[in-house]
């Protein structure tokens, strides 16, 4: 699942400082104080440790770390997937890829479709927290309602927006002529179809953020947006000068986990639209899919996989470095106090 | 006096609330009602009310077999996963968060980083794995997988609990003889039952909503979960809608009977990262 807001206090984050605790004691004595025995404890302080965490590490060396590395090594051959993996073609795989009209298709439509999310839905997901975030009648109800459709699986909301959306006998088309108005062509039309993906984006993962944002709200005390009121400030002004800046590392992380979920985008395309009309909706997981599950083009597929991770890679940390980094300092001041 | 201009300054914001509420529920309504029609009834008025019911199209799916083994096979894999990851997670966060050992730090930065992998990223080379392991159409290939990528959040939120119970209560169970292993177990598990209820709910949520993993790795019907057989019905019975609703509709109800009950553990688990910065 894309929740993975605790990832930006990883690498680069300041090392937590020990414990101090009695088990951490066994193994940080003093120099002074080192005899025979004291260094056996330490010893099976180390061994316990590392007890407790080893078969977590196996599980995610095994089957988190190593398939990344596979990738890596069979992006560099020609293979159906059929015997071991036996023709290297170098980095053939890659260029082909960046020559491929297909998979430059590919990131434009995540560009688009993180431009819109950005410029979109997180706008739309805030405002309504902030609305929700006042003392309003049937607050719980539309809290509640909002956020279940993330409940439901990508599949299943793919299945029931197919028909909703399809052409002629689809809820959304015959609304729209019961009102007088030209049919949509949604799916059909390689124009129309980011479009009608990113509705149903939207009508999922709205409810996501706002939840997010309502928490970010809650942790702002009152006062501040009282105080600013009886300086004189209006709503708008409240918002622009007090609100939003504490909000900054809610949104921060937001927008990180909208745009790591766009990368990796598949289930609802999948279903949706197949990655059509004539690859007008294709993302990148769709065509590593395609050519790896459907056509065995193993080596070309993890190609594409490792381009995925590479641009995962380099967002998350850059992200991390340049744009959250402030949080962790202003973390220990500022926002320290009401954490 | 007050209470009427107040209603007055609140209407647009009701107004807002509002187009957004039938923004999501008209989805809803259409697949609730549409299972309650035939399909050629909903295709002639889609969002009227069903006339005459038909209750057909649900008690089909409810008597067909393959719904319930879908199910079934849902709650086993995602009931697995998440013994399997809370479990591993607890015992590795409790290593990371009370022991202070050569490499940990090293160690911990590398389960983060593994937040950073996208499931799709990896999901050619798992299969290739797994064929190797002769783990393909079985749910090992299923849990295991899923069990691995949820370790790093899981790891954290646990992490940052652990730390949080004072050291005078290990210090106290020290000295009444506790070992590493039985504070462990005997005081800090049931110290983190919050805790271990938040990361429990994702783990299940994201187990049960997973659809790329078990379409990568059941070939067998009997193996599909239910992500999987929405799809393959939507796809058998392509011209009859109301049919497909009733399946879309039912498949849904676990996941928000789920939500309704545990949607304080879910919003706390979403939100430990982001307002703790």
């Amino acid at each position: 699942m894309s929740t993975g807001v605790r990832a930006v206090t990883g690498p680069g984050a300041r090392p937590a400082p020990p414990p101090g605790k009695p088990f951490g004691k066994l193994s940080g004595k003093p120099a002074g104080n080192r005899t025979g025995s004291a260094a056996r404890r330490r010893r099976r302080g180390w061994v316990t440790a590392i007890l407790f965490v080893l078969p977590a590490l196996v599980l995610f060396g095994l089957l988190v770390l190593a398939p990344i590395l596979v990738a890596g090594y069979t992006s560099l051959h020609r293979w159906n997937g059929v015997g071991p993996p036996g023709d290297f073609v170098g980095l053939d795989n890659f260029t082909r890829l960046f020559r491929s009209e297909i998979f430059l298709g590919d990131l434009r439509h995540g560009g688009i479709l993180i431009a819109l999310s950005l410029a979109v839905q997180l706008p739309i997901s805030l405002s309504l927290a902030v609305l929700l975030n006042r003392r309003i009648r049937g607050r719980a109800f539309y809290r509640l309602l909002f956020f279940a459709p993330y409940m439901l699986s990508e599949a299943v909301t793919a299945v029931l927006f197919s028909l909703i959306l399809s052409p002629e006998e689809g809820l959304a088309n015959r609304l729209l002529t019961s009102w007088g108005l030209q049919p949509w062509t949604w799916l059909s039309e390689p124009d129309t179809v980011l479009m009608s993906l990113f509705l149903v984006i939207t009508w999922k993962y709205f409810g996501f953020h706002m939840i997010i944002y309502l928490a970010g709200l809650q942790g702002i005390p009152r006062e501040l947006s009282e105080a600013a009121r009886i300086d004189g400030a209006g709503g708008w002004n409240v918002f622009r000068h007090v609100t939003l800046p504490l909000l900054g590392p809610t949104v921060r992380i937001s927008v990180f986990l909208s745009v790591i979920g766009t990368i990796q985008l598949f289930d609802l395309v999948w279903i949706l639209t197949g990655g059509g009309p004539s690859h007008a909706s294709e993302t990148m997981a769709v065509s590593m899919f395609e050519y790896g599950f459907k056509r065995s083009q193993i080596g070309y597929s993890s190609a594409i996989s490792v381009v995925m991770f590479l641009i995962s890679l380099v967002f998350a940390l850059g992200y991390q470095r340049f744009v959250l980094r402030r949080d962790l300092e202003g973390a220990s001041t500022a926002m320290g106090d009401h954490r | 006096m007050t209470t009427p201009l107040r209603g007055l300054r609140t209407a647009p914001t009701h107004a807002i609330l509002w187009v957004a509420a039938v923004f999501v529920l008209v989805p809803f309504l259409y697949g609730v009602l549409g299972g309650f029609k035939t399909s050629g009834a909903l295709s002639a008025d889609p969002l009227g009310p069903p006339s005459p019911w038909v209750t057909g199209n649900y008690t089909d799916v409810v008597t067909s077999g393959p719904f319930w083994r879908q199910l079934a096979n849902s709650l086993f894999i995602a009931v697995a996963t998440t013994a399997l990851v809370v479990s591993l997670s607890a015992m590795a966060a409790f290593a990371f968060a009370r022991f202070a050992f050569r490499g940990r730090e090293a160690l911990f930065t590398l389960f983060t980083v593994g937040l950073m992998f996208p499931f799709a990223v990896a999901i050619l080379p798992l299969f290739v794995l797994l064929r190797a392991f002769g783990l393909l159409d079985n749910p090992l290939g299923v849990i295991l997988p899923q069990a691995a990528f949820g370790l790093p959040l899981t790891v954290i939120i646990l992490r940052t609990f652990f730390r949080s119970i004072p050291k005078e209560v290990e210090e106290a169970a020290t000295i009444d003889g506790c070992t590493a292993f039985g504070f462990f177990w005997r005081v800090l598990l049931p110290m983190a039952r919050p805790a271990l209820a938040t990361v429990s709910v994702l783990a299940i949520v994201a187990s049960w909503n997973n659809f790329f993993l078990p379409l990568v790795v059941f070939n067998d019907p009997n193996l599909w979960t239910l992500p999987l057989g929405v799809q393959q019905f939507h796809g058998e019975y392509m011209a009859d809608t109301a049919r497909i609703l009733a399946y879309v509709v039912i498949s849904t109800l676990p996941a928000l009977a789920f939500y309704a009950v545990a949607e304080r553990h879910l919003v706390s688990g979403l939100t430990a990262g982001a307002t703790k910065g």
